[in-house]
């Protein structure tokens, strides 16, 4: 994969073959992961990184720039659709990251190795069938471009570059001296082990140069041998880590290029999985590769190879920090290397949600919200889940209780609030708010347009009755004036009451809705003071007119406020809930079913364009405008 | 997920559905086969399948394991009363292969198939391709007439209808049989790659005039493939290898494992074993696995375990339940302490504290047996907020009364084993 050379393109900052990532790489990273971007530039950081590593992230259904820290600051990364956009925007990105699934693993990566600028794939997905990696292979092998993985962590280049979320987090980063090169690389199959390998290595040696997981699949797109020659090549590793498993022959090319002096510098090396000979049958551990057929699979037979051929193997794995350090001793007492200093990293400021979760920092919170949570394991409506809610048939009056009263509201409340909405859900096509939707609707408008066109009529004139009338009977029951004060009173300042009169209906021809609603409340609520005040107007105006009568909206407007003190509500309460529209949230919310209604049936009627007709309209035009003097 | 073993029945069952495709109409394959399991009415198959009382037939257990012949475990040539009752004998009883044993559970009827020649043909992946082996002897361990077998390497993704196969067969081929030899290769390798296969060895393989017919059969699948070939493989089984005989707690982790996102594995050993380890992590527990037998303790290892992929605290507290109370059913038959090793290595981004949460529950509610049962416990874990976790475990040592010891990344991962098991 290293042997022929790359044609001199710019020849000032040529990279040396055997170096596939390090402080100057500049990535495309495929597919919007944030946390692992940020966890990349977080390393560049404390690496000290002159430029950020990732220069551009491809993510197929979204464009832009992505916000991210750096250090303190916060920069933005461009974000395309296509592999081929970045490439062209950041031709020297030579390294991709790719974070594709295992679906989309194969195609994202062929394409990447087909581009001209990119050199280095690292396949995270785990999963991808193996005759496409195969395939891979061979393109990588064609072009001498570099596959780390699939199904892997990925790998790092101590005080350099960081493949996604290798290492895990900074405190564990840091105290692995990874912020700065040593002088020890390691190449493992495990992604999951190498968080152990940098703890070992950097406790027994100067440190990790730089680390690779090659992945657990049958066919790594790179194998250890790859890694391993490059790091021979490399005049700055002094020293090799080899963590094999059982499983596949590739660690016995490593023992080949021992044996045959292609490998000088020391290595270290140990084959995980010498526990399956304890096994009954054959078991498969994690990785798709790691499963003995034959003997020389075995990690037994491995590891003894590795021995004969003269690399440093402990007899468990239990020394191999023993092996290392033995190793890297050896090269410091004969003078072949000096060790490299620990260099002290910058600070990275704590993430806000690191923070908040260790306690250590507060904010005031902007929102406050009392009546539903949605963050845990189930949604509640005022702490109530939303299984016991259908479990024990809560039904919409228990809802509204929840979240307009934050109450557990009892039967007679439930049932009448349920009433109110059924009741008002509609009032037929000619009423102004059903009108508009119809007419919105059929201008071609869509639902929710249609259905607010017929809501914005609801006011002083239309539907505001069922307000009105709370707002002005408990104006006077809670002053505590009698009825005949309040008759007396609204006739002087020349104002209807609201709630009161009716087109039709009349003491003699009542209204059977407002009969049940108040056969329903007399039964049922512990207070009807509203109620009882205003049929004791009533009284008086009928007494005047026959058709004054306490109309259906003057009836639901008494009955809610005495549901409200029924259900614990003091009269300044319920002063606040009127204020604050109550009455009409019930109108808005029953009448919107009836106003959806007329609008979905216009639309199934495919009714045109309404334009009303030029006869019903006098047309009183003057001849000439009044002219201003 | 990797490459994992079929049935016999559903690699043949393939083979038959789509051989005109791969093989045209020059040579043909019957494709009679049928798969009995503990649900089969036996007595109801020859009503779907007549020639089962028309033809001799050839009995023999399908459960992913080979060399039936040597262990007595192929019937040919008999009547359908006499396959019956040879199954009869058969189903759902321990029998030992090898060094393993496990019930019979699958058998697969065909055809007996009278014949002269047997042929051998496999195909197998490897990082270059995949080699077609071909040999004139087929019918014994391959592994025993190497010399006679031919290998063809088809480079990845290379057209195998460009290869001269003809050319590259064994000389001792015979003229008659060279040309239908070398279209059923192309065709099998075909069948092989566009299905997603990593391994098929047909061995032996017989030609009755125009017929060829695969008598054994052994196929492996890379079963991460399956979005890929899914329509052509139908509802296609995976069974479990012969001898993974699942004791009650293992199948509970296992269902667990299979219900849940995270990876819950328990495999027991040797339940009067001493030391039983609870480890974080694929390669972790691996290696806690290894070094216990490394050490030279593979006699007083209990079991194998692994929890990881963040499960919930409910998870681990339910898995760390059932080993204990697996070790702490008896007392030491010499009355020596027993050994729980809680290990794992440095945890990319796992809370190591949350994890914790579980196994502590578990440890509370087992108080009193891990004391009469004399355990001690061996803790070692390293990753984001290690140091609560491993001071939530001290502390835990301290309340129950129980020994333990607790170490964090600084002391090297296996520490714990030598700690625990050194000179005792």
């Amino acid at each position: 994969m290293t042997k022929t050379k790359k044609p001199k393109s710019k020849p000032k900052k040529q990279k040396k073959d055997y170096i596939i990532m390090d402080k100057n790489t500049k990535a495309i990273v495929f597919g919007f992961q944030q946390r692992a971007i940020q966890r990349m530039l977080d390393f560049d950081y404390i690496c000290r990184r002159e430029e950020p590593s990732v220069v551009v992230i491809v993510n197929p259904t979204r464009d832009g720039m992505h916000k991210c820290f750096w250090g303190t600051k916060e920069i933005l990364i461009p974000m395309v659709r296509t592999l081929n956009e970045a490439t062209k925007m950041h031709p020297e990105a030579d390294f991709m990251v790719n974070f594709a699934s295992f679906r989309s693993a194969y195609p994202t990566s062929k394409d990447a190795l087909l581009t001209k600028t990119i050199r280095s794939v690292a396949i995270i997905a785990e999963g991808v069938p193996e005759r496409r990696t195969k395939d891979l292979i061979k393109i990588a092998k064609e072009k001498n471009k570099w596959i780390i993985g699939p199904a892997t962590v990925g790998g790092i280049a101590a005080g350099g570059f960081r493949i996604g979320n290798t290492a895990g987090m900074l405190d564990n980063i840091v105290a692995s001296k990874l912020h700065r090169q040593g002088s020890v690389a390691y190449v493992s199959k495990s992604g999951g082990l190498s968080n152990e390998l940098n703890n070992i290595i950097a406790i027994n040696t100067d440190g990790v140069y730089e680390g690779v997981a090659i992945g657990g699949d049958r066919y790594p797109g790179s194998t250890f041998i790859d890694h391993m020659m490059r790091y021979e090549a490399n005049p700055d590793i002094i020293m090799m880590v080899l963590l094999g498993e059982v499983g596949g022959t590739d660690e016995y090319e490593v023992v080949e290029a021992i044996k045959k002096g292609r490998i000088k510098k020391p290595v270290v090396a140990w084959c995980i999985g010498t526990c399956s000979k304890v096994f009954p049958s054959e078991v498969q551990f994690g990785h798709a590769g790691a499963r003995a057929g034959a003997d020389c699979e075995t990690s037994d037979v491995k590891n003894k190879a590795l021995k004969d051929a003269g690399a440093y193997v402990p007899n468990s794995f239990d020394d191999f920090d023993i092996q290392i350090k033995k190793a890297y001793d050896k090269l410091v007492k004969s003078g072949k290397h000096k060790p490299i200093p620990d260099v002290k990293p910058p600070t990275i400021p704590l993430d806000y949600a690191v923070a908040l979760k260790q306690g250590v920092i507060r904010r005031p919170a902007n929102f406050i919200s009392t009546i539903s949570d949605d963050r845990g394991e189930e949604l509640r409506y005022c702490g109530v889940k939303i299984s016991k809610i259908f479990e024990e048939k809560w039904g919409l009056g228990g809802v509204i209780g929840l979240l307009w009263f934050k109450k557990n509201l009892p039967p007679w409340a439930r049932e009448f609030i349920e009433r109110v909405v059924l009741l008002t859900a509609d009032h037929g096509p000619a009423v102004s708010g059903a009108h508009n939707s119809i007419v919105a609707s059929r201008a071609g408008k869509d639902l929710i347009s249609s259905l607010v066109s017929g809501l914005l009529t609801i006011g002083p004139r239309f539907g505001g009755a069922v307000q009105g009338s709370a707002d002005h009977f408990i104006k006077y029951l809670y002053a505590g004036e009698e009825p005949s004060f309040m008759v007396k009173e609204m006739k002087i300042k020349n104002v209807n009451i609201q709630g009161i009169g009716h087109r039709i209906k009349s003491v003699t021809n009542p209204d059977v809705r407002v009969t049940i609603m108040v056969d329903f409340a007399k039964k049922n609520f512990p207070v009807t003071e509203t109620l009882d005040y205003a049929l004791e107007v009533q009284k008086l105006t009928t007494a005047k007119r026959n058709n004054l009568i306490l109309n259906v909206d003057g009836c639901i407007g008494v009955l809610c406020c005495d549901m409200l003190r029924g259900i614990g509500y003091t009269r300044d309460q319920v002063r606040e809930f009127v204020d604050l529209g109550i009455l009409n949230a019930f109108f808005v919310l029953g009448r919107s079913i009836g106003f959806m209604g007329h609008i979905m049936d216009q639309k199934r009627l495919k009714s045109r364009l309404y334009r009303h007709p030029w006869d019903d309209i006098e047309y009183m035009m003057p001849d000439k405008p009044e002219k201003v003097k | 997920m990797a490459q994992r073993g079929i049935r016999e029945y559903n690699g043949k069952k393939m083979l038959a559905k789509y051989w005109t495709e791969y093989f045209g109409k020059s040579i043909s394959y019957p494709g009679k086969v049928v798969l009995v399991d503990p649900n089969t009415k036996l007595d109801d198959l020859p009503k779907k399948h007549k020639w089962l009382k028309e033809e001799k037939l050839v009995v023999k257990p399908d459960q992913l394991f080979g060399k039936r012949g040597k262990h007595g475990l192929i019937k040919a040539n008999a009547t359908f009363a006499e396959a019956k009752k040879w199954i009869k004998e058969r189903m759902n009883k321990d029998t030992k292969v090898g060094k393993i044993a496990d019930k019979l559970t699958h058998f697969i009827i065909e055809p007996f198939v009278p014949h002269k020649g047997e042929f051998y043909v496999a195909i197998k992946s490897n990082r270059d391709g995949d080699t077609i082996y071909f040999s004139n002897h087929g019918g014994v361990d391959i592994e025993s007439v190497w010399d006679t077998v031919a290998e063809i390497l088809v480079p990845v993704e290379e057209d195998v209808n460009k290869i001269n196969i003809e050319s590259k067969l064994p000389k001792d081929t015979s003229k008659e049989h060279k040309k239908m030899f070398a279209d059923f290769i192309k065709g099998l390798f075909n069948f092989y790659r566009e299905l997603g296969y990593a391994y098929l060895e047909i061995n032996p393989f017989v030609v009755t005039g125009k017929n060829l017919v695969p008598l054994d059969l052994v196929a492996r699948i890379d079963d991460t493939a399956h979005f890929e070939y899914s329509k052509k493989w139908g509802d296609l089984p995976f069974p479990a290898p012969f001898g993974r005989k699942l004791s009650k707690e293992e199948k509970y982790i296992k269902t667990m494992d299979e219900k849940s996102g995270a990876s819950l594995k328990l495999t027991i050993l040797n339940p009067k074993g001493r030391v039983w380890t609870m480890v974080a992590g694929g390669g972790g527990s691996v290696i806690y696995t290894d070094t216990i037998v490394d050490l030279g303790y593979r006699d007083e290892l209990a079991n194998y375990g692994e929890y990881s992929g963040n499960p919930t605290t409910d998870l681990t507290y339910e898995y760390a339940k059932t080993i204990l109370d697996l070790m702490t059913r008896e007392k030491d038959s010499k009355g020596r302490p027993k050994f729980l090793l809680v290990g794992g290595g440095i945890a990319n981004f796992t809370d190591v504290a949350k994890t914790f949460t579980g196994i502590t529950m578990a440890l509370r509610d087992y108080k009193k047996k891990l004391k009469d049962t004399n355990v001690k416990i061996y803790v070692r874990r390293g990753g984001p907020n290690y140091q609560e976790g491993l001071q939530i475990m001290k502390d835990l040592g301290n309340e129950l009364g129980i020994p333990i010891d607790v170490y964090g990344p600084e002391t090297h991962m296996t520490r714990i084993v030598d700690m625990a098991l050194g000179g005792k």
